[in-house]
C-alpha cells in the first residue's frame, strides 16, 4: 500500500459481496455466539428478529475476509521509491470504533461491502508512523446498510512526522 | 429454554463477572484465519515471527469472537439477552498469541431503558481480555439489550386485589 502520505482522504474500495448462508450462520454462532436468534430457527422465531440473524461479529469477520481477498489482489508489488525503499504493506490495526449493527443479517441475504478512508491521524509519539482512519459499510440486496464501522490501520510513514506546534 | 437468571433490573453498574479461563491453539487460531484473515501473521509460525507481531497470534476478529464466547458462557447465557445495537470500541492492545491462557473480565458501566422498545433495557459495559499475566489483550466497550422483568404477576395481584 501508499505510504500514509500519499494516502488520499476520500479514496474508496468497493470490496465485494458476500451471501450468508443459514448452515455458515448458524456454524458461526455455535462456536461463538450460541444465542438462540443466532443458532436454533424455531427459538428465532419467537424473538424480536423474527428468525434467524447471523451474529455481528460474523458480520464484522466476513468484512475482514473480502478486505485481505482485495489486498491480495493488488496486482503487483509496489515499486521502490527513486531512494529504494519499499512502500509499506498494511499494518497492524489497534482497534476498531463504533460499530453500528443497524438492521440484521438473515440467511440468504447479499452484503455488500466497501471501504473509505475519512481521516488521517499523525502521531507525535510515534513519528514514524500514522494511523488511517476508514468508514466501513455493508449493505444488502434492498439497498439497506447491515453495518458500518471506523475500521485503523497503522501505515509507515515515508519521512518522520514533524510537529509544526 | 431455561428461564434466564437475569432481566435487565438484575444488572447494575458496578457488576463484575469473570469468565472462564480459555487456553488459545495453533489450530483454532489457524482455522478462523483460513476462513476469515488468512494474513500471514495469523496463518503460519515462521512467517510470522518476521512480522512485526512477532509470532503466531489470532486475528483481531478471533479475539472479539471468542471474547463472546467466553461471556456467553459466563453470563450471557443466564440473560434475557436481545442482542446488541453494536460496539463503542475494541482496542486490540497485545497480541493473542498461540498457547496464551485468557479470561474475560466483564464490568458493567451504566444502564438505561430502550425509548423505542417497551419491554427493553441498555446494559453498556466493558470487556476486558487478560492474558496469564494479566496482560490487557483487548478491550471492548459496547451495549446490549436486555429483556425486563416480565409484570404480569403484578398485573394480576392488582386484579385480584
Amino acid at each position: 500500500m501508499p505510504w500514509f502520505e500519499d494516502v488520499k482522504i476520500g479514496t474508496s474500495s468497493e470490496l465485494g459481496s458476500y451471501t450468508f448462508t443459514q448452515e455458515e450462520i448458524i456454524a458461526f454462532g455455535k462456536k461463538f455466539d450460541p444465542q438462540p436468534f443466532h443458532v436454533d430457527p424455531e427459538a428465532a422465531a419467537q424473538t424480536h428478529f423474527g428468525g434467524i440473524i447471523a451474529s455481528g461479529w460474523h458480520t464484522c469477520s466476513i468484512w475482514m475476509k473480502l478486505m485481505v481477498a482485495n489486498r491480495a489482489g493488488d496486482t503487483v508489488e509496489e515499486e521502490p521509491d527513486e531512494d529504494g525503499r519499499t512502500p509499506p504493506r498494511g499494518g497492524p490495526s489497534p482497534g476498531v470504533l463504533d460499530i453500528r449493527w443497524k438492521k440484521p443479517v438473515r440467511p440468504g441475504d447479499t452484503i455488500s461491502y466497501r471501504t473509505e478512508v475519512v481521516e488521517k491521524i499523525d502521531l507525535k509519539s510515534r513519528p514514524n508512523i500514522g494511523i488511517l482512519r476508514s468508514l466501513n459499510t455493508g449493505t444488502n440486496q434492498n439497498g439497506e446498510t447491515v453495518i458500518t464501522f471506523l475500521g485503523q490501520g497503522l501505515v509507515e510513514r515515508k519521512n518522520p512526522f514533524v510537529s509544526t506546534k | 429454554m431455561q428461564a434466564p437468571t437475569y432481566f435487565w433490573e438484575d444488572i447494575d453498574p458496578g457488576f463484575e463477572i469473570e469468565t472462564a479461563h480459555h487456553k488459545a491453539t495453533t489450530e483454532e487460531i489457524i482455522e478462523f484465519a483460513q476462513e476469515f484473515d488468512p494474513q500471514p501473521f495469523h496463518l503460519d509460525a515462521e512467517a510470522a515471527k518476521d512480522s512485526l507481531l512477532g509470532g503466531l497470534c489470532a486475528s483481531g476478529w478471533h479475539i472479539c469472537s471468542l471474547s463472546m464466547r467466553l461471556v456467553y458462557d459466563a453470563l450471557i447465557s443466564k440473560c434475557a439477552a436481545q442482542g446488541s445495537p453494536g460496539i463503542e470500541e475494541v482496542r486490540w492492545r497485545k497480541p493473542l498469541f498461540v498457547e496464551d491462557t485468557v479470561r474475560v473480565k466483564v464490568s458493567v458501566l451504566e444502564k438505561r431503558s430502550s425509548a423505542s422498545k417497551p419491554g427493553i433495557g441498555l446494559i453498556r459495559w466493558q470487556w476486558e481480555m487478560l492474558n496469564q499475566n494479566d496482560e490487557t489483550i483487548s478491550l471492548l466497550t459496547c451495549w446490549i439489550m436486555m429483556s425486563k422483568r416480565p409484570q404480569q404477576m403484578d398485573a394480576t395481584s392488582e386484579e385480584t386485589a
